[in-house]
This record gives C-alpha cells, sequence and structure tokens, in this order.
C-alpha cells in the first residue's frame, strides 16, 4: 500500500557523479519542490539523464547528499520514471499497468478496473489486449505514462519522452503529462526543445557540463536568461 | 527396402515389445528433465542475477559441461552407484532411476546454461524497469522466468533431445536389461549389432517421429504465445 510519506521535497546538497575520470554532474544543490513541471534542459551530455536517475534513485551520487521528503532512502516508494526508449515487458499494454499496478501493491480485485481507467487516461483503451510490444513508438510512450502513474507517484520522472515521437504522438504525450501535473504530481521532465519548455514549464533548471547554471521560473529563463550559455540556448544557438 | 517395410509393421502393428520400450524411454527423459528443470532453472536464474567471485569461471564449465560426453557421465554415476561406490548402499544400479540420475546430470548443465544465457539478456533490458518500480529480488526472479518462459521451454526441449537421443550414459548405469532397463538408443544399438533391423529401425523412427512432434508443439506454443504476448 501507499507508504505514509511523501517524496517532496526532494534536496540535492552538493551532489557530483563521476564515472570512470569524467565528472557528469558538478557539485549541484537544488530542491525540487511541489509544483509546475520543471524541465532541466541543455545539450546532449549535459547530465540531464543522470541527473533524472540520481533523482529517482537509480544511481548513487559520488559525492553529496540526496534528501526525499528529508529521507536518505533511496526506496522508489512514490516516485515513477518514464525512460526515453521505454522497456515494454513481454505481455499485453493492459498487463503491462496491472503488473505495474501490482508492484505498487494494489490488491488484485482492484486491479483490472485500475487497468482500464489508466488505458483510458492515456488514449489506449482499445489497445489493452494488444502484446506492448507490438505498439507504435508513441502508444508506448503513453503505455509507459499509465504504467507509471499506475504508482501514484508523488513525483514523475521523464526522460526526453518525446525525443523520437512525431508531433501528433509528442502533443498527447505532452497532454497527458500537462493533466498529470495538474492532478498535484509533480512533473520532472528532460528535455531539449524549447518549445516544449514554452509549452509546459513552470520552472526550469538549465545544465551546461554537468553544471546546473541555472534554475529558474520558465518565465525568467525564457525571457531574461541571466547566463550567457542560457541566452544562447533561448536565442536558438548551439550551446556546446 | 524389406527391413523398412517390416520396420513399418513393427510400428503401425503395436507390437507391444516395441512400444514398452519406447514408453520408457520417454518416462525416463522426461523424469531426468524435470529434475534438471527443477535445479538447473533456478541455478540459471541465479548466476544470471548475481555476482560473486568465481562466476566467470562456473559460467565458463557449465558451458563447458553442455558438451559433456554421455559415456563419461555414465561411468561416473556407474562409480558412485556400484556397490563399492559411495551411494552403492542403495542397490539403484542397473534400474531406471539410475537411468534418470545420469540423464539429469548429462543435461543440467544444458539447462542452466541456457537458461543463464536468456535470463541475463532479459535482465540487461529489463533491470532499468524493474528497478524504478521497486521490484524485489523473489519479484526479479519470478517475472524474468514468466517473461522468459518461451526460451526457457526451448531449453528444456533441448535437454529432452539430449537425453532422449544419448546412449551411453543409459547403457552404462542402465544395464540394458531386456524389459527392464532397455530404451530405445539401447536397443537400436544391440539390435543392430545381432542384425535384427526392423526392430533398429522401427525405434529409429519412432525416435525421430517424437523428437518431431515435440519440436513442432513446442513451434506452436511459441508463434501462438507471441502473437498473445509480443
Amino acid at each position: 500500500m501507499r507508504a505514509p510519506v511523501n517524496d517532496l521535497p526532494v534536496r540535492f546538497e552538493r551532489v557530483s557523479l563521476r564515472a570512470g575520470g569524467m565528472t557528469i554532474l558538478d557539485r549541484i544543490d537544488a530542491v525540487i519542490e511541489p509544483g509546475a513541471p520543471t524541465l532541466i534542459v541543455g545539450p546532449n551530455g549535459a547530465g540531464k539523464s543522470s541527473f533524472l536517475r540520481l533523482c529517482m534513485g537509480l544511481s548513487t551520487p559520488t559525492d553529496g547528499r540526496i534528501t526525499w521528503g528529508g529521507r536518505t532512502d533511496a526506496k522508489p516508494a512514490r516516485r515513477a520514471f518514464v525512460f526515453q526508449r521505454p522497456v515494454m515487458l513481454r505481455r499485453t499494454a493492459g498487463g503491462n499497468i496491472a503488473y505495474s499496478l501490482k508492484q505498487a501493491g494494489v490488491p488484485r480485485e482492484q486491479r483490472a478496473e485500475r487497468v482500464a481507467r489508466l488505458l483510458e487516461q492515456v488514449g489506449l483503451s482499445d489497445l489493452g489486449e494488444r502484446p506492448a510490444r507490438r505498439l507504435s513508438g508513441g502508444e508506448q510512450q503513453r503505455l509507459a505514462l499509465a504504467r507509471a502513474l499506475a504508482r501514484e507517484p508523488d513525483l514523475l520522472l521523464l526522460d526526453e519522452p518525446t525525443a523520437s515521437l512525431d508531433p501528433a504522438a509528442t502533443r498527447s504525450v505532452e497532454e497527458i503529462v500537462r493533466a498529470a501535473a495538474s492532478s498535484g504530481i509533480k512533473v520532472v521532465m528532460a528535455s531539449h526543445d524549447l518549445g516544449q519548455v514554452r509549452r509546459l514549464a513552470g520552472k526550469v533548471m538549465f545544465l551546461v557540463r554537468g553544471a546546473l547554471r541555472e534554475h529558474v521560473a520558465a518565465d525568467a529563463f525564457l525571457n531574461n536568461p541571466s547566463t550567457p550559455e542560457a541566452e544562447a540556448f533561448v536565442r536558438g544557438d548551439l550551446v556546446v | 527396402m524389406q527391413q523398412g517395410l517390416n520396420a513399418w509393421q513393427l510400428i503401425a502393428g503395436g507390437d507391444p515389445t516395441l512400444f514398452a520400450i519406447v514408453q520408457l524411454s520417454l518416462t525416463i527423459s522426461l523424469f531426468a528433465v524435470a529434475i534438471a528443470a527443477m535445479i538447473g532453472l533456478p541455478l540459471g536464474a541465479l548466476l544470471a542475477l548475481t555476482h560473486f567471485p568465481g562466476r566467470n569461471v562456473v559460467i565458463v564449465v557449465l558451458n563447458a559441461f553442455m558438451g559433456l560426453p554421455p559415456v563419461v557421465v555414465g561411468l561416473a554415476v556407474y562409480l558412485l552407484l556400484s556397490r563399492s561406490g559411495p551411494l552403492g548402499q542403495f542397490g539403484i544400479l542397473f534400474t531406471p532411476l539410475a537411468m534418470v540420475i545420469a540423464q539429469a546430470i548429462l543435461i543440467l548443465p544444458i539447462i542452466a546454461a541456457l537458461s543463464r544465457q536468456t535470463i541475463e539478456d532479459l535482465w540487461t533490458e529489463y533491470r532499468d524497469e524493474l528497478t524504478a518500480m521497486d521490484v524485489g529480488p523473489a519479484g526479479r526472479v519470478a517475472t524474468l522466468l514468466w517473461d522468459a518462459r518461451l526460451s526457457l521451454l526451448t531449453a528444456l526441449l533441448a535437454g529432452f533431445g539430449r537425453a532422449a537421443a544419448e546412449v551411453g550414459a543409459v547403457m552404462i548405469v542402465g544395464g540394458n536389461i531386456d524389459g527392464f532397463t532397455r530404451t530405445m538408443t539401447t536397443t537400436i544399438a544391440l539390435e543392430t549389432s545381432k542384425g535384427n533391423l526392423p526392430l533398429a529401425l522401427g525405434l529409429g523412427l519412432v525416435l525421430i517421429a517424437l523428437v518431431l512432434a515435440i519440436n513442432a508443439a513446442a513451434w506452436t506454443v511459441r508463434v501462438w504465445s507471441e502473437r498473445q504476448a509480443g
């Protein structure tokens, strides 16, 4: 069952991540609080995915400390993650959601109804019996969202969920994300699409080469960025 | 040609000796697969999901033992079970039980090595998602075994094929006793050397037909399940 705790705020205290002599993230200080979606932007290799994995507890920092609602234990009880290329379990679409519900501790007799509701929420009602691996890329991404929402998370982490989708599929994913955010789930999403930042972001974290250069309201980031890199990024110049 | 005809008559006429031999062979090999699966599947899963010093050595040995010579396995089990051996007191040498044990040992590495590979590949694919869903160790094993069930079935069939077709191990530990420990393969060897080719040929045909039927069934299950679950 749902633990009577909250995973928010997520607090990064001088968190660094190094691997094989490379610094992936460098002394990050940040607090992620409830509210409108936070979009993590920055060029490829800036450390966006690594930041999200740390947020989820999938990797541990080399230095520094991360706390979830004040706790240091990394068990992802109230968090959910949607990977850039989500892996579908070798089951039906509905079976994938049911599996997630089971892991979240939802009793068996409630699962069928919840599966139906989640399928509807992501617009896959007709495809519940279809093998998940036979779905299109956009459908798989929506199913991954349903699987994540099945956990009833406080914090939903998304790693460029629309990176390989066409505009129509992107729109439906964004609509689901927006609905999740307005239902009170804190969304943290990596993106390198400035348009997506305009459409979704409440706050923006701007990463360059492992350093957090800005962590501000989306308006401030878009209209008056305070670092030259951010200014270049918003202008559409190539930032490396 | 005449011998082929006689062989066919033995099969079509439902020759009782022939069918008793077929039945014994299948029973022994099925029990051997069941025992090897009970040990080999969990062992494969354990090897796939754990890291310990010497793991690579275990994997190399297991892979190498997939090709164990049946006569050597037969000899080892013979030494174990013979009157003066460590398990001699049970008096099971030259019984079907001894043959089941020998075949189970023969195919255990096949089942364990193939399932280790299958489960490890699937785990590489599933690791992030299952970790993100907070699935514990027991849940992981259950999920991986279930989602890999088709490939694991293939591993079991590979084991069954090997068990049903080998002759060296059952010959040594079973003793090829008429009506008691005589299997298809040992009968074929014996009858051929005696010049009774119709029975040998008939059994050979049955053996091949069985292997074909089992693989056809497995293929059907596979195609059907892929359609169901992708």
